[in-house]
């Protein structure tokens, strides 16, 4: 092969354009395809592992009240079965790291001119550790605010920004429902949760002062869930048993009696979520590599029609001496310098066209490395496959027979 | 004398859908080097299917071929395509040039599978584009010139290899009579100066007349092989 071949197969190109051109359209449309659906997948993928980390690890969340017959139920929190002192209770098992009961509601959030409405969670010091949420600047709040009911808020990232700007929030009083509460820390950045919420617009207080002073609450010390984090991975299933048998117990259920409260294995649940983005990235790639797999058709199609045509210059090239190898190699680099041309194309379109999604859908995308070298290494692979057929014939043709072609 | 072509009892059958049909039958002949051969004879009678066999792009059906002492038999696909590289050049009656090629490329297309480097090509293929007058329309494409021209081109691309032997099949058939006998000459002098052999199919005994040696053709065998006319009377 020479630098006069590629030139050749260049010029045999361009003596029908628009046949080429439309050929290559093919080529384009699937690299395209591929590249921007595995971008959205990549994304997608992405996005949900993000989440993921950001939920903390090794998850498991008591819920209020039996969601697990049929049958119309009083949903999760209805029933006022949970208490701090389960919650306190299932920290002293061996299979569970932290336990922090949780209660929340809405409230406006003022500092000066600015006000911010947002979601209140009421919970315990343990909640930092549930959620392995680091601080970003000042200090949770500690036990004895917990028992002391202290007026004291750790502020998510997106509240700091809005109510504070660029100044520190640690040490300043903001007012919720027009009582001060003291800025103790602020919450490092989390991003958004599985379900697209963003977990940074949130201010935490201890649990007592959410009932007794911001909310109030008719029964004291019950809670709407607690949310759990195993000691490991591998003891996720033997914390959920024991948890149970705990609450059963603590709640004094007969033998017969329904539990009075759910567990969900919240890291479970994020891996599914996982699994599933990962199979839908594969079968949007899929479905876009048979659009590439068309192109490759497209191809083989035009290099038959172009053999046929040229059968009588073949018949020239055999008589003035060309090998079987010559005119193998000379339709072969046609075909691949179609798909080449046709991918790099297809990339340029394919990554536009990803950005474009990404800027006026509001999908995250994500153009990966090797979807690029992967389209490469297919198209030269489908210019190759595709145009072998088509060069063999040609390469076959007797030459008494392409020369007498009409 | 050197023998460039060896034929004994060469016979070519065709398989048609009526069934075989045996269309040389049973030729001998021997051409030395430097000969200047003229074929004729009727239409149908073989001497396309002669020249095919004689430039290994046909193959026989019973016979020896012999060419340059080598039996084209013995030979592979790609052996016979190497052979036919450094051997012979082709003329045609429909000039066989490659359309979307300007005339150097035209030209250099057989020292492309002989392997010579690019440049190396550029430059013998305008030597021998001069040498048939054409040096001024290189970068032409055939369809810009007129068929007398085209056939020069292919003369020139026959011998930009300096083939030992020329076949050429009804050359001047499309041409005019002034134009065939400019061709003509331009086929003597090749036989004269530079001493290649050359086999030649015609249908008109004039242009047949520059030719040493005459070969009639009728119904697949060989009727007639003799010095041509004017020849006769040199000879004599
Ligand atoms: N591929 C083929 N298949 C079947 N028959 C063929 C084939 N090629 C040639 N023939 C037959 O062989 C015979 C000789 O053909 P050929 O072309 O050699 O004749 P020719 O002497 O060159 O004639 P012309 O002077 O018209 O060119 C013809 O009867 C033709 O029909
Ligand atoms: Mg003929």
């Amino acid at each position: 092969m020479s630098l006069a071949m590629l030139f050749e197969a260049w010029r045999a190109m361009g003596a029908n354009r628009l046949r080429t051109f439309l050929t290559m359209l093919g080529m384009v449309i699937g690299v395209g395809a591929v590249i921007v659906m595995s971008a959205v997948g990549a994304g997608t993928q992405a996005k949900v592992k993000d989440s993921i980390a950001s939920m903390g690890s090794n998850l498991l969340i008591v819920l209020a009240g039996s969601m697990t017959s049929g049958g119309v139920r009083l949903g999760s929190g209805g029933v006022q079965t949970l208490t701090v002192s389960d919650a306190t209770a299932i920290e002293e098992l061996d299979t569970i790291s932290a336990a922090a009961p949780t209660t929340s509601g809405s409230a406006q959030l003022i500092y000066q001119s600015s006000n911010w409405y947002t979601q209140v969670t009421g919970t315990t010091s343990s909640y930092f550790e549930v959620r392995d949420w680091e601080l970003e600047s000042g200090y949770p709040f500690m036990d004895s605010d917990v028992r002391g009911a202290t007026r004291v808020v750790v502020l998510g990232k997106t509240i700091a920004q809005n109510l504070f700007g660029d100044e520190d929030p640690v040490g300043k009083t903001i007012r919720i429902k027009n009582s001060p509460y003291l800025v103790v820390g602020v919450l490092a950045k989390k991003g958004q949760s599985l379900d697209g919420r963003d977990q940074d617009d949130t201010a935490i207080v201890p649990i007592t002062t959410a009932q007794t002073k911001l909310f109030g609450t008719q029964f004291k010390g019950v809670v709407r869930f607690i949310m759990v984090e195993a000691l490991s991975d591998s003891v996720m299933d033997k914390a959920e048993k024991e948890m149970g048998e705990l609450l059963r117990q603590r709640h004094k259920l007969r033998e017969s009696a329904e539990d009075d409260f759910t567990i969900r294995n919240l890291t479970a649940l994020a891996n599914t979520a996982e699994e599933t983005t990962k199979a839908m990235s594969l079968m949007l790639a899929a479905i876009a590599s048979i659009s590439l797999l068309v192109g490759g058709i497209g191809i083989m199609n035009i290099m038959l029609v172009s053999v046929t045509e040229r059968t009588r210059e073949i018949g020239i090239r055999i008589a003035i001496g060309a090998k079987q190898r010559h005119i193998l190699v000379q339709f072969l680099l046609e075909a691949l310098m179609i798909s080449i041309i046709g991918c790099l194309i297809g990339v340029c379109v394919g990554v536009g066209g990803a950005f474009l999604i990404q800027k006026f859908f509001a999908i995250s995308i994500a153009v990966t490395q090797s979807s690029i070298l992967i389209s490469f290494a297919v198209a030269t692979g489908v210019g190759v496959f595709f145009g072998f057929y088509p060069a063999r014939k040609a390469a076959n043709l007797e030459p008494i027979d392409a020369l007498r072609y009409q | 004398m050197e023998e460039v072509i060896k034929i004994r009892n060469l016979s070519k059958n065709y398989h048609t859908d009526a069934g075989e049909v045996n269309v040389l039958k049973g030729v001998d002949i021997t051409i030395e080097k430097g000969e200047f051969v003229a074929i004729m004879g009727p239409s149908g009678s073989g001497k396309s299917t002669f020249m095919n066999i004689l430039g290994c792009l046909d193959k026989v059906t019973s016979g020896n071929y012999f060419l340059g002492g080598k039996d084209t038999n013995a030979l592979s696909r790609d052996d016979l395509a190497e052979l036919r590289n450094h051997m012979i050049g082709f003329v045609f009656q429909g000039f066989n040039l490659i359309p979307r090629q300007n005339l150097i490329d035209n030209v250099a297309l057989p020292l492309v599978y002989a392997g010579m480097k690019a440049h190396e090509r550029k430059i013998r293929a305008k030597e021998i584009l001069k040498s048939v007058g054409l040096e001024a329309f290189g970068t032409y494409l055939p369809n810009q010139i007129s068929g007398g021209q085209q056939q020069r081109v292919a003369i020139a691309r026959a011998l930009v290899n300096r083939p030992k032997l020329i076949l050429a099949d009804e050359p001047t058939g499309n041409l005019d009579t002034k134009t065939s006998e400019e061709i003509m000459q331009l086929f003597c002098d090749l036989n004269v100066k530079e001493g290649i052999t050359i086999v030649l199919v015609t249908h008109e005994p004039d242009i047949a007349a520059f030719a040493k040696r005459l070969v009639n053709f009728v119904d697949g065998k060989i009727q007639h092989d003799g010095p041509t006319a004017l020849h006769v009377k040199e000879n004599a």
